[in-house]
Protein backbone atom coordinates (compact mmCIF):
# COMPACT_ATOMS: atom_id res chain seq x y z
CA UNK A 1 0.00 0.00 0.00
CA UNK A 2 2.96 2.74 0.48
CA UNK A 3 4.76 2.05 -2.88
CA UNK A 4 3.07 4.20 -5.19
CA UNK A 5 4.15 3.18 -8.77
CA UNK A 6 4.45 6.56 -10.81
CA UNK A 7 5.85 5.44 -13.98
CA UNK A 8 5.45 9.34 -15.19
CA UNK A 9 8.22 10.06 -13.46
CA UNK A 10 10.53 7.69 -15.41
CA UNK A 11 9.20 8.49 -18.43
CA UNK A 12 9.94 11.50 -20.96
CA UNK A 13 7.61 13.36 -21.74
CA UNK A 14 9.20 14.86 -25.29
CA UNK A 15 9.75 18.74 -25.84
CA UNK A 16 7.01 19.93 -24.21
CA UNK A 17 6.14 19.96 -19.77
CA UNK A 18 3.26 18.40 -18.67
CA UNK A 19 -0.03 19.97 -19.36
CA UNK A 20 -0.80 19.73 -15.44
CA UNK A 21 1.72 18.13 -12.46
CA UNK A 22 0.22 17.00 -9.36
CA UNK A 23 2.20 16.31 -6.68
CA UNK A 24 1.70 14.28 -3.49
CA UNK A 25 -1.90 15.79 -3.30
CA UNK A 26 -4.03 14.56 -0.58
CA UNK A 27 -7.42 15.65 -0.02
CA UNK A 28 -10.23 15.37 3.43
CA UNK A 29 -13.59 16.50 4.24
CA UNK A 30 -13.76 16.90 7.84
CA UNK A 31 -11.83 14.45 9.54
CA UNK A 32 -12.54 11.44 6.37
CA UNK A 33 -9.46 10.88 3.88
CA UNK A 34 -10.36 10.55 0.39
CA UNK A 35 -7.04 11.40 -1.26
CA UNK A 36 -3.67 10.33 -0.34
CA UNK A 37 -0.43 10.89 -1.84
CA UNK A 38 -1.32 11.40 -5.36
CA UNK A 39 1.52 12.12 -8.21
CA UNK A 40 0.35 12.31 -11.72
CA UNK A 41 0.84 14.08 -14.87
CA UNK A 42 -1.66 15.03 -17.51
CA UNK A 43 0.29 15.59 -20.78
CA UNK A 44 -1.05 18.35 -23.37
CA UNK A 45 -3.31 16.39 -26.07
CA UNK A 46 -3.60 13.14 -24.26
CA UNK A 47 -6.48 11.17 -23.28
CA UNK A 48 -6.18 9.75 -19.62
CA UNK A 49 -8.44 7.74 -18.14
CA UNK A 50 -9.28 7.35 -14.88
CA UNK A 51 -10.41 3.84 -13.08
CA UNK A 52 -11.38 2.21 -9.86
CA UNK A 53 -14.02 0.54 -7.47
CA UNK A 54 -16.27 3.02 -5.68
CA UNK A 55 -15.09 5.08 -3.13
CA UNK A 56 -11.80 5.22 -4.50
CA UNK A 57 -11.20 9.23 -4.82
CA UNK A 58 -11.41 9.42 -8.92
CA UNK A 59 -14.21 12.11 -8.48
CA UNK A 60 -12.83 14.07 -5.52
CA UNK A 61 -9.54 13.71 -7.94
CA UNK A 62 -11.15 15.55 -11.22
CA UNK A 63 -12.64 18.18 -8.99
CA UNK A 64 -9.67 19.34 -7.31
CA UNK A 65 -8.54 20.07 -10.86
CA UNK A 66 -11.09 22.67 -11.13
CA UNK A 67 -11.03 23.62 -7.49
CA UNK A 68 -14.79 22.36 -7.12
CA UNK A 69 -14.47 20.85 -3.85
CA UNK A 70 -13.40 24.40 -2.58
CA UNK A 71 -17.70 24.18 -2.34
CA UNK A 72 -17.66 22.41 0.37
CA UNK A 73 -16.98 23.85 3.66
CA UNK A 74 -15.58 20.97 4.96
CA UNK A 75 -12.90 20.05 1.92
CA UNK A 76 -9.42 20.46 2.88
CA UNK A 77 -6.51 19.44 0.88
CA UNK A 78 -2.38 18.66 0.56
CA UNK A 79 0.27 19.27 -1.63
CA UNK A 80 0.47 21.01 -4.76
CA UNK A 81 -1.74 21.06 -8.76
CA UNK A 82 0.17 23.15 -11.09
CA UNK A 83 -1.65 24.00 -14.29
CA UNK A 84 0.96 24.77 -17.40
CA UNK A 85 3.59 25.79 -14.18
CA UNK A 86 1.29 27.54 -11.97
CA UNK A 87 -0.06 26.60 -8.71
CA UNK A 88 -3.79 26.42 -8.84
CA UNK A 89 -4.44 26.90 -5.33
CA UNK A 90 -2.22 30.08 -5.39
CA UNK A 91 -3.29 33.11 -3.95
CA UNK A 92 -2.70 34.50 -7.85
CA UNK A 93 -5.00 32.21 -9.31
CA UNK A 94 -8.24 33.33 -10.43
CA UNK A 95 -10.60 30.44 -9.31
CA UNK A 96 -13.36 31.73 -12.19
CA UNK A 97 -10.25 32.00 -14.62
CA UNK A 98 -9.48 28.48 -13.73
CA UNK A 99 -12.48 26.84 -14.49
CA UNK A 100 -13.14 28.39 -18.03
CA UNK A 101 -9.40 27.28 -18.78
CA UNK A 102 -10.69 23.63 -16.84
CA UNK A 103 -14.12 22.49 -18.23
CA UNK A 104 -15.86 19.56 -16.76
CA UNK A 105 -18.56 17.54 -17.83
CA UNK A 106 -20.83 15.84 -15.14
CA UNK A 107 -22.14 12.19 -14.45
CA UNK A 108 -25.61 13.23 -15.29
CA UNK A 109 -26.30 16.29 -17.56
CA UNK A 110 -27.29 19.26 -15.96
CA UNK A 111 -28.58 22.24 -18.79
CA UNK A 112 -29.46 25.20 -16.98
CA UNK A 113 -33.30 25.14 -17.69
CA UNK A 114 -32.98 27.72 -20.33
CA UNK A 115 -32.52 27.49 -24.35
CA UNK A 116 -29.66 25.48 -25.92
CA UNK A 117 -28.49 28.64 -27.08
CA UNK A 118 -28.81 30.40 -23.93
CA UNK A 119 -27.18 27.18 -22.30
CA UNK A 120 -23.84 27.02 -24.63
CA UNK A 121 -23.31 30.82 -24.85
CA UNK A 122 -23.83 31.40 -20.72
CA UNK A 123 -20.00 30.84 -20.35
CA UNK A 124 -18.86 33.17 -22.94
CA UNK A 125 -21.08 35.44 -21.82
CA UNK A 126 -19.70 35.57 -18.60
CA UNK A 127 -16.07 35.69 -19.85
CA UNK A 128 -17.52 38.95 -21.72
CA UNK A 129 -17.99 38.23 -25.00
CA UNK A 130 -21.13 40.07 -26.06
CA UNK A 131 -21.08 39.79 -30.09
CA UNK A 132 -24.07 38.14 -31.09
CA UNK A 133 -22.20 37.32 -34.68
CA UNK A 134 -19.31 36.04 -32.08
CA UNK A 135 -21.67 34.43 -30.10
CA UNK A 136 -23.66 32.44 -32.95
CA UNK A 137 -20.08 31.36 -33.95
CA UNK A 138 -18.93 29.38 -31.08
CA UNK A 139 -22.77 28.37 -30.46
CA UNK A 140 -22.71 26.49 -33.75
CA UNK A 141 -18.33 25.24 -33.38
CA UNK A 142 -19.09 23.77 -29.90
CA UNK A 143 -22.21 21.86 -30.84
CA UNK A 144 -20.53 20.75 -33.98
CA UNK A 145 -17.47 19.68 -31.91
CA UNK A 146 -20.11 17.78 -29.34
CA UNK A 147 -21.31 16.48 -32.51
CA UNK A 148 -24.89 17.84 -31.55
CA UNK A 149 -25.15 20.72 -34.40
CA UNK A 150 -27.36 18.43 -36.57
CA UNK A 151 -29.61 17.17 -33.95
CA UNK A 152 -30.24 20.78 -32.95
CA UNK A 153 -29.79 23.42 -35.52
CA UNK A 154 -33.48 24.09 -36.13
CA UNK A 155 -34.70 24.40 -32.35
CA UNK A 156 -31.81 26.18 -30.69
CA UNK A 157 -33.86 28.50 -28.94
CA UNK A 158 -36.38 25.41 -27.64
CA UNK A 159 -35.77 24.82 -24.02
CA UNK A 160 -32.70 22.22 -23.62
CA UNK A 161 -34.13 20.01 -20.40
CA UNK A 162 -36.64 19.08 -23.27
CA UNK A 163 -33.69 17.15 -24.58
CA UNK A 164 -32.99 13.44 -24.54
CA UNK A 165 -30.48 12.34 -22.01
CA UNK A 166 -27.84 11.72 -24.66
CA UNK A 167 -28.17 14.75 -26.20
CA UNK A 168 -28.53 16.79 -22.72
CA UNK A 169 -24.95 15.41 -22.25
CA UNK A 170 -23.90 16.46 -25.49
CA UNK A 171 -25.08 19.74 -24.93
CA UNK A 172 -22.88 19.73 -21.50
CA UNK A 173 -19.78 19.14 -23.41
CA UNK A 174 -20.82 21.44 -26.10
CA UNK A 175 -21.57 24.29 -23.12
CA UNK A 176 -17.86 23.47 -21.87
CA UNK A 177 -15.96 23.52 -25.39
CA UNK A 178 -17.81 26.54 -25.79
CA UNK A 179 -14.93 28.38 -23.25
CA UNK A 180 -12.56 26.37 -25.13
CA UNK A 181 -10.90 25.16 -21.96
CA UNK A 182 -6.99 23.59 -21.99
CA UNK A 183 -8.27 20.88 -20.25
CA UNK A 184 -11.28 18.62 -20.13
CA UNK A 185 -12.31 16.97 -17.13
CA UNK A 186 -15.30 14.45 -17.74
CA UNK A 187 -16.71 12.37 -14.68
CA UNK A 188 -18.29 9.42 -15.61
CA UNK A 189 -19.95 10.83 -19.10
CA UNK A 190 -21.65 7.68 -20.35
CA UNK A 191 -22.90 6.55 -17.35
CA UNK A 192 -26.87 6.65 -18.17
CA UNK A 193 -26.50 6.75 -21.28
CA UNK A 194 -27.41 4.52 -24.62
CA UNK A 195 -24.43 2.77 -26.73
CA UNK A 196 -25.19 4.84 -29.66
CA UNK A 197 -24.95 8.20 -27.64
CA UNK A 198 -21.73 7.02 -25.76
CA UNK A 199 -19.65 6.38 -29.37
CA UNK A 200 -20.96 9.74 -30.18
CA UNK A 201 -19.08 11.15 -27.19
CA UNK A 202 -16.24 9.14 -27.43
CA UNK A 203 -16.12 10.51 -31.14
CA UNK A 204 -16.18 13.79 -29.95
CA UNK A 205 -13.31 12.96 -27.16
CA UNK A 206 -10.83 11.22 -30.36
CA UNK A 207 -11.33 14.81 -32.30
CA UNK A 208 -11.25 16.52 -29.36
CA UNK A 209 -7.59 15.63 -28.10
CA UNK A 210 -6.36 17.15 -31.02
CA UNK A 211 -6.78 20.43 -28.76
CA UNK A 212 -7.14 19.28 -25.81
CA UNK A 213 -6.05 17.16 -22.48
CA UNK A 214 -9.00 15.14 -21.66
CA UNK A 215 -9.18 13.14 -18.11
CA UNK A 216 -11.67 10.76 -18.19
CA UNK A 217 -13.23 8.95 -15.14
CA UNK A 218 -14.99 5.90 -15.53
CA UNK A 219 -16.45 2.75 -14.24
CA UNK A 220 -16.53 1.21 -17.43
CA UNK A 221 -13.37 -0.78 -17.92
CA UNK A 222 -14.06 -1.09 -21.45
CA UNK A 223 -14.82 2.06 -22.23
CA UNK A 224 -11.18 3.11 -20.79
CA UNK A 225 -9.60 0.86 -22.72
CA UNK A 226 -10.67 1.99 -25.99
CA UNK A 227 -11.04 5.76 -25.43
CA UNK A 228 -8.03 6.74 -23.59
CA UNK A 229 -3.97 6.73 -24.43
CA UNK A 230 -3.46 6.19 -20.31
CA UNK A 231 -5.25 4.61 -17.65
CA UNK A 232 -4.19 5.18 -14.10
CA UNK A 233 -5.55 2.80 -11.34
CA UNK A 234 -6.82 4.32 -8.09
CA UNK A 235 -7.76 2.33 -5.10
CA UNK A 236 -8.89 3.36 -1.41
CA UNK A 237 -7.61 7.15 -2.03
CA UNK A 238 -4.43 6.32 -3.36
CA UNK A 239 -2.93 6.09 -7.36
CA UNK A 240 -1.68 2.11 -7.48
CA UNK A 241 -0.79 2.27 -11.41
CA UNK A 242 -0.67 4.66 -14.22
CA UNK A 243 0.44 3.88 -17.71
CA UNK A 244 -0.16 3.77 -21.30
CA UNK A 245 -3.43 2.01 -21.46
CA UNK A 246 -2.57 -1.36 -23.33
CA UNK A 247 0.34 -1.87 -21.13
CA UNK A 248 -2.20 -1.43 -17.60
CA UNK A 249 -4.59 -3.80 -19.52
CA UNK A 250 -2.26 -6.36 -21.06
CA UNK A 251 0.08 -6.47 -18.33
CA UNK A 252 0.00 -4.90 -15.25
CA UNK A 253 2.37 -3.71 -12.99
CA UNK A 254 0.17 -4.08 -9.86
CA UNK A 255 -1.62 -7.13 -8.72
CA UNK A 256 -4.95 -4.73 -7.56
CA UNK A 257 -5.09 -3.95 -10.80
CA UNK A 258 -5.48 -6.96 -12.69
CA UNK A 259 -7.95 -8.12 -10.78
CA UNK A 260 -9.64 -4.79 -10.65
CA UNK A 261 -9.30 -5.28 -14.47
CA UNK A 262 -10.17 -8.97 -14.48
CA UNK A 263 -13.43 -8.36 -12.52
CA UNK A 264 -11.88 -9.63 -9.32
CA UNK A 265 -13.26 -7.10 -7.34
CA UNK A 266 -14.94 -3.54 -7.95
CA UNK B 1 -41.74 -14.52 -25.18
CA UNK B 2 -42.61 -11.89 -23.14
CA UNK B 3 -46.27 -11.74 -24.31
CA UNK B 4 -46.45 -15.64 -22.69
CA UNK B 5 -44.61 -14.21 -19.54
CA UNK B 6 -47.60 -11.59 -19.01
CA UNK B 7 -50.12 -14.69 -19.40
CA UNK B 8 -48.79 -17.01 -17.22
CA UNK B 9 -48.29 -14.29 -14.44
CA UNK B 10 -51.79 -12.90 -14.84
CA UNK B 11 -52.47 -9.56 -15.28
CA UNK B 12 -56.04 -10.44 -14.23
CA UNK B 13 -56.25 -10.50 -10.43
CA UNK B 14 -59.42 -12.35 -8.61
CA UNK B 15 -61.73 -9.75 -7.73
CA UNK B 16 -61.83 -9.23 -4.05
CA UNK B 17 -65.63 -9.07 -2.32
CA UNK B 18 -64.34 -6.28 -0.05
CA UNK B 19 -66.01 -3.36 0.90
CA UNK B 20 -65.43 -0.34 -1.26
CA UNK B 21 -64.88 2.61 0.77
CA UNK B 22 -63.61 4.88 -1.87
CA UNK B 23 -66.42 6.90 -3.12
CA UNK B 24 -67.36 7.40 0.49
CA UNK B 25 -64.35 9.24 1.29
CA UNK B 26 -64.35 11.30 -1.98
CA UNK B 27 -68.05 12.38 -1.24
CA UNK B 28 -66.67 13.66 2.45
CA UNK B 29 -63.06 15.36 1.15
CA UNK B 30 -65.12 17.01 -1.50
CA UNK B 31 -67.94 18.18 1.02
CA UNK B 32 -64.79 19.83 3.40
CA UNK B 33 -63.29 20.98 0.09
CA UNK B 34 -66.75 22.93 -0.73
CA UNK B 35 -67.32 24.06 2.99
CA UNK B 36 -64.11 25.75 2.97
CA UNK B 37 -64.83 27.16 -0.31
CA UNK B 38 -68.57 28.20 0.65
CA UNK B 39 -66.48 30.44 3.50
CA UNK B 40 -65.00 32.94 1.14
CA UNK B 41 -67.98 32.93 -0.71
CA UNK B 42 -70.25 33.56 1.99
CA UNK B 43 -67.69 36.41 3.09
CA UNK B 44 -67.51 37.64 -0.72
CA UNK B 45 -71.10 37.88 -0.91
CA UNK B 46 -72.18 39.53 2.57
CA UNK B 47 -69.31 42.23 1.92
CA UNK B 48 -70.79 43.00 -1.79
CA UNK B 49 -74.38 43.11 -0.51
CA UNK B 50 -73.75 45.38 2.01
CA UNK B 51 -71.26 47.56 0.19
CA UNK B 52 -71.93 47.61 -3.28
CA UNK B 53 -75.66 49.82 -3.06
CA UNK B 54 -73.58 52.71 -0.80
CA UNK B 55 -71.26 52.90 -3.97
CA UNK B 56 -73.91 53.16 -6.34
CA UNK B 57 -75.74 55.98 -3.85
CA UNK B 58 -72.89 57.70 -3.78
CA UNK B 59 -71.56 57.24 -7.14
CA UNK B 60 -68.69 54.73 -8.32
CA UNK B 61 -66.59 57.73 -9.60
CA UNK B 62 -66.88 59.98 -6.62
CA UNK B 63 -66.44 57.33 -3.96
CA UNK B 64 -63.48 55.91 -5.46
CA UNK B 65 -61.71 59.18 -6.37
CA UNK B 66 -62.94 61.89 -4.21
CA UNK B 67 -60.85 62.69 -0.93
CA UNK B 68 -63.87 63.77 1.37
CA UNK B 69 -64.95 61.27 4.07
CA UNK B 70 -67.30 62.95 6.20
CA UNK B 71 -69.52 60.05 7.06
CA UNK B 72 -71.98 62.74 9.05
CA UNK B 73 -72.41 64.86 6.09
CA UNK B 74 -72.75 62.14 3.82
CA UNK B 75 -69.85 62.59 1.98
CA UNK B 76 -68.25 59.45 1.55
CA UNK B 77 -64.59 59.70 -0.86
CA UNK B 78 -62.01 57.04 0.49
CA UNK B 79 -58.94 57.76 -2.35
CA UNK B 80 -56.92 59.27 0.23
CA UNK B 81 -57.47 55.98 2.09
CA UNK B 82 -56.51 54.28 -1.11
CA UNK B 83 -53.54 56.17 -1.65
CA UNK B 84 -52.06 55.37 1.45
CA UNK B 85 -52.94 51.63 1.64
CA UNK B 86 -50.93 51.48 -1.59
CA UNK B 87 -48.05 53.65 -0.47
CA UNK B 88 -48.04 51.80 2.93
CA UNK B 89 -48.04 48.74 0.78
CA UNK B 90 -45.88 49.48 -1.89
CA UNK B 91 -43.20 50.95 1.27
CA UNK B 92 -43.54 47.66 3.32
CA UNK B 93 -42.62 45.54 0.11
CA UNK B 94 -39.77 47.45 -0.86
CA UNK B 95 -38.61 46.86 2.66
CA UNK B 96 -39.36 43.23 3.15
CA UNK B 97 -37.96 42.24 0.06
CA UNK B 98 -34.57 44.25 0.38
CA UNK B 99 -34.27 42.62 3.81
CA UNK B 100 -36.68 39.46 3.50
CA UNK B 101 -34.66 38.18 -0.12
CA UNK B 102 -31.18 39.32 0.64
CA UNK B 103 -31.57 37.03 3.89
CA UNK B 104 -32.83 34.37 1.92
CA UNK B 105 -30.09 34.62 -0.36
CA UNK B 106 -27.37 35.02 2.25
CA UNK B 107 -28.30 32.15 4.11
CA UNK B 108 -28.86 30.06 1.15
CA UNK B 109 -26.21 30.71 -0.81
CA UNK B 110 -23.18 32.20 1.39
CA UNK B 111 -23.79 30.52 4.77
CA UNK B 112 -22.89 27.32 6.07
CA UNK B 113 -25.63 25.21 6.52
CA UNK B 114 -25.66 25.10 10.50
CA UNK B 115 -26.18 28.90 10.46
CA UNK B 116 -29.39 28.67 8.32
CA UNK B 117 -30.73 25.74 10.84
CA UNK B 118 -30.64 28.72 13.52
CA UNK B 119 -31.25 32.06 11.73
CA UNK B 120 -34.25 30.83 9.77
CA UNK B 121 -36.26 29.69 13.41
CA UNK B 122 -35.33 32.78 14.34
CA UNK B 123 -36.65 34.85 11.85
CA UNK B 124 -40.08 32.52 11.50
CA UNK B 125 -40.56 33.58 15.06
CA UNK B 126 -41.18 37.05 13.93
CA UNK B 127 -44.62 35.65 12.95
CA UNK B 128 -45.56 34.84 16.10
CA UNK B 129 -45.10 38.42 17.82
CA UNK B 130 -48.73 40.02 18.14
CA UNK B 131 -49.25 43.20 15.58
CA UNK B 132 -49.97 45.10 18.41
CA UNK B 133 -46.57 44.43 19.95
CA UNK B 134 -45.35 45.25 16.51
CA UNK B 135 -47.38 49.06 16.52
CA UNK B 136 -46.17 49.90 20.15
CA UNK B 137 -42.40 49.32 19.33
CA UNK B 138 -43.13 51.25 16.19
CA UNK B 139 -44.96 54.17 18.39
CA UNK B 140 -42.06 53.68 21.33
CA UNK B 141 -39.48 54.01 19.45
CA UNK B 142 -39.41 54.38 15.16
CA UNK B 143 -41.86 57.20 15.49
CA UNK B 144 -39.74 59.50 17.96
CA UNK B 145 -37.05 58.68 16.08
CA UNK B 146 -38.48 59.86 12.46
CA UNK B 147 -39.59 62.98 13.81
CA UNK B 148 -36.29 63.89 15.70
CA UNK B 149 -33.58 63.11 12.85
CA UNK B 150 -36.50 63.71 9.21
CA UNK B 151 -38.90 65.79 10.93
CA UNK B 152 -42.49 65.52 10.17
CA UNK B 153 -44.90 64.19 12.90
CA UNK B 154 -43.54 60.86 12.97
CA UNK B 155 -46.79 58.98 12.47
CA UNK B 156 -45.79 58.39 8.85
CA UNK B 157 -46.08 56.00 5.49
CA UNK B 158 -42.16 55.41 6.39
CA UNK B 159 -42.97 54.39 10.49
CA UNK B 160 -45.42 51.74 8.70
CA UNK B 161 -43.37 50.65 5.70
CA UNK B 162 -41.25 50.04 8.48
CA UNK B 163 -43.27 48.31 10.82
CA UNK B 164 -44.54 46.40 8.22
CA UNK B 165 -42.04 45.70 6.39
CA UNK B 166 -40.76 43.83 9.39
CA UNK B 167 -43.72 42.29 9.64
CA UNK B 168 -43.48 40.48 6.36
CA UNK B 169 -40.12 39.44 6.75
CA UNK B 170 -41.02 35.90 7.83
CA UNK B 171 -43.30 35.42 4.77
CA UNK B 172 -40.97 36.77 2.99
CA UNK B 173 -38.11 34.94 3.65
CA UNK B 174 -39.29 31.22 5.05
CA UNK B 175 -40.76 30.97 1.50
CA UNK B 176 -37.93 32.14 -0.47
CA UNK B 177 -35.94 30.01 1.65
CA UNK B 178 -37.77 27.12 0.77
CA UNK B 179 -37.74 28.45 -2.81
CA UNK B 180 -34.33 29.19 -3.07
CA UNK B 181 -33.18 25.67 -1.48
CA UNK B 182 -35.37 23.62 -4.00
CA UNK B 183 -33.13 24.97 -6.97
CA UNK B 184 -31.10 21.66 -7.77
CA UNK B 185 -27.39 22.21 -6.48
CA UNK B 186 -26.55 20.93 -9.67
CA UNK B 187 -27.50 24.12 -11.62
CA UNK B 188 -25.37 26.33 -9.32
CA UNK B 189 -22.83 23.66 -9.48
CA UNK B 190 -22.79 23.63 -13.35
CA UNK B 191 -22.63 27.05 -13.11
CA UNK B 192 -19.66 27.86 -10.79
CA UNK B 193 -18.07 24.80 -13.32
CA UNK B 194 -18.36 27.18 -16.41
CA UNK B 195 -16.27 30.05 -14.69
CA UNK B 196 -19.13 32.19 -13.51
CA UNK B 197 -18.52 33.33 -9.72
CA UNK B 198 -20.92 32.57 -6.90
CA UNK B 199 -22.70 36.05 -6.88
CA UNK B 200 -23.35 36.19 -11.35
CA UNK B 201 -24.80 32.18 -10.18
CA UNK B 202 -26.59 32.92 -7.57
CA UNK B 203 -27.57 35.95 -10.16
CA UNK B 204 -28.22 34.63 -12.91
CA UNK B 205 -28.86 31.09 -12.49
CA UNK B 206 -30.44 30.60 -8.73
CA UNK B 207 -32.66 33.55 -8.37
CA UNK B 208 -34.25 32.86 -12.15
CA UNK B 209 -35.30 29.17 -11.13
CA UNK B 210 -36.60 29.73 -8.02
CA UNK B 211 -38.55 33.43 -8.98
CA UNK B 212 -42.31 31.69 -9.11
CA UNK B 213 -41.57 30.81 -5.25
CA UNK B 214 -40.07 34.39 -4.63
CA UNK B 215 -43.17 35.93 -6.38
CA UNK B 216 -45.13 33.65 -3.71
CA UNK B 217 -43.57 34.74 -1.07
CA UNK B 218 -43.72 38.39 -2.13
CA UNK B 219 -47.16 37.90 -2.53
CA UNK B 220 -48.14 36.37 0.33
CA UNK B 221 -46.14 39.36 2.14
CA UNK B 222 -47.86 41.78 0.34
CA UNK B 223 -51.19 40.44 1.52
CA UNK B 224 -50.15 40.68 5.18
CA UNK B 225 -48.96 43.92 4.64
CA UNK B 226 -52.08 45.43 2.76
CA UNK B 227 -54.55 43.65 5.35
CA UNK B 228 -52.47 44.42 8.54
CA UNK B 229 -54.82 46.84 10.90
CA UNK B 230 -53.83 47.06 14.65
CA UNK B 231 -49.61 47.76 13.61
CA UNK B 232 -50.85 50.71 11.15
CA UNK B 233 -53.71 52.33 13.37
CA UNK B 234 -50.97 52.85 15.82
CA UNK B 235 -48.09 54.31 13.75
CA UNK B 236 -49.73 55.73 10.32
CA UNK B 237 -51.00 58.43 12.02
CA UNK B 238 -54.75 58.21 10.36
CA UNK B 239 -55.20 61.38 8.66
CA UNK B 240 -57.51 61.86 6.05
CA UNK B 241 -54.90 63.94 3.55
CA UNK B 242 -53.53 62.45 0.59
CA UNK B 243 -49.87 61.49 1.39
CA UNK B 244 -47.17 63.65 -0.30
CA UNK B 245 -43.80 62.51 1.26
CA UNK B 246 -43.39 59.51 2.64
CA UNK B 247 -43.06 61.54 6.13
CA UNK B 248 -46.59 62.40 6.18
CA UNK B 249 -49.23 60.39 8.22
CA UNK B 250 -52.06 58.27 6.38
CA UNK B 251 -54.98 56.22 7.16
CA UNK B 252 -55.12 52.80 5.84
CA UNK B 253 -58.56 51.38 3.81
CA UNK B 254 -58.02 48.47 7.09
CA UNK B 255 -57.57 51.39 9.60
CA UNK B 256 -60.37 53.17 8.48
CA UNK B 257 -62.73 50.18 9.20
CA UNK B 258 -61.01 49.36 12.29
CA UNK B 259 -61.68 53.22 13.73
CA UNK B 260 -64.82 53.88 12.46
CA UNK B 261 -66.78 50.49 12.87
CA UNK B 262 -67.39 50.62 16.56
CA UNK B 263 -70.06 53.41 16.62
CA UNK B 264 -70.82 53.65 12.90
CA UNK B 265 -74.95 53.22 11.53
CA UNK B 266 -76.53 53.59 8.49
CA UNK B 267 -74.81 54.47 5.57
CA UNK B 268 -71.70 55.19 7.04
CA UNK B 269 -71.49 51.87 8.49
CA UNK B 270 -72.31 50.57 4.55
CA UNK B 271 -69.84 52.93 3.33
CA UNK B 272 -67.47 50.89 5.34
CA UNK B 273 -68.07 47.42 4.07
CA UNK B 274 -67.59 49.75 0.83
CA UNK B 275 -63.69 50.70 2.05
CA UNK B 276 -63.99 46.24 2.79
CA UNK B 277 -64.79 45.81 -1.00
CA UNK B 278 -62.35 48.51 -2.75
CA UNK B 279 -59.68 46.45 -0.33
CA UNK B 280 -61.07 42.96 -1.47
CA UNK B 281 -60.92 44.17 -5.53
CA UNK B 282 -57.47 45.83 -5.01
CA UNK B 283 -55.77 42.32 -3.59
CA UNK B 284 -57.53 40.34 -6.55
CA UNK B 285 -56.10 42.62 -8.88
CA UNK B 286 -52.30 43.05 -7.29
CA UNK B 287 -52.36 39.06 -6.47
CA UNK B 288 -53.26 38.93 -10.80
CA UNK B 289 -50.81 41.28 -11.64
CA UNK B 290 -48.16 39.71 -10.09
CA UNK B 291 -48.73 36.64 -11.34
CA UNK B 292 -49.05 37.13 -14.53
CA UNK B 293 -45.81 39.27 -14.34
CA UNK B 294 -43.72 36.02 -13.19
CA UNK B 295 -45.06 33.77 -15.50
CA UNK B 296 -44.75 35.93 -18.49
CA UNK B 297 -41.42 36.79 -17.87
CA UNK B 298 -40.49 32.90 -17.48
CA UNK B 299 -42.22 32.20 -20.33
CA UNK B 300 -40.68 35.30 -22.24
CA UNK B 301 -36.92 34.70 -21.62
CA UNK B 302 -37.28 30.93 -22.94
CA UNK B 303 -38.69 32.82 -26.77
CA UNK B 304 -37.25 36.02 -26.50
CA UNK B 305 -33.51 36.51 -27.48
Amino acid sequence: MTQVLDIDQIETTGGEGPKVLVRGFGAAFGGNEVLRGINLQIRPRERLAIIGPASSGKTTFLRSLNRLNDLEHSFSHSGRILLDGQDIQGSDMDVAELRRRVGMVYAVPIPLPWSIYDNIAYGPRLAGIRDRYHLDEIVESSLKGAILWDEVKDRLRTLATNLSGGQQQRLCLARVLALEPELLLLDEPCSGLDPISTAKIEDAMLELKRKYSIVLVTNNTKQAARASDRTAFFFMGQLVECGPTRQVFTNPANQRTSDYITGHFG
Amino acid sequence: MTTALTQTVGLTRPKTTRFNANPIIRIVLMLLALSAMSGLAIITLFIFKEGVPIIAKVGFRHFLFSSNWYPLEGEFGIFSMIMGSLAVTAGAMVVGMVFGLGCAILLTQFCPPRWVSIIKPAIELLAGIPSVVYGFIGVAILVPFIRDYLGGPGLSVLASSIVLGVMTLPTITSISVDALQAVPRTYGEGSIALGATEWQTTYMVILKAARSGIVAAVILGMGRAIGETMAVIMVAGNTLDVPHSILDPVRTLTSNIALEMGYAAGDHRKALFATGVTLFVIIMILNTIALTVSRRRSKGKVLAK
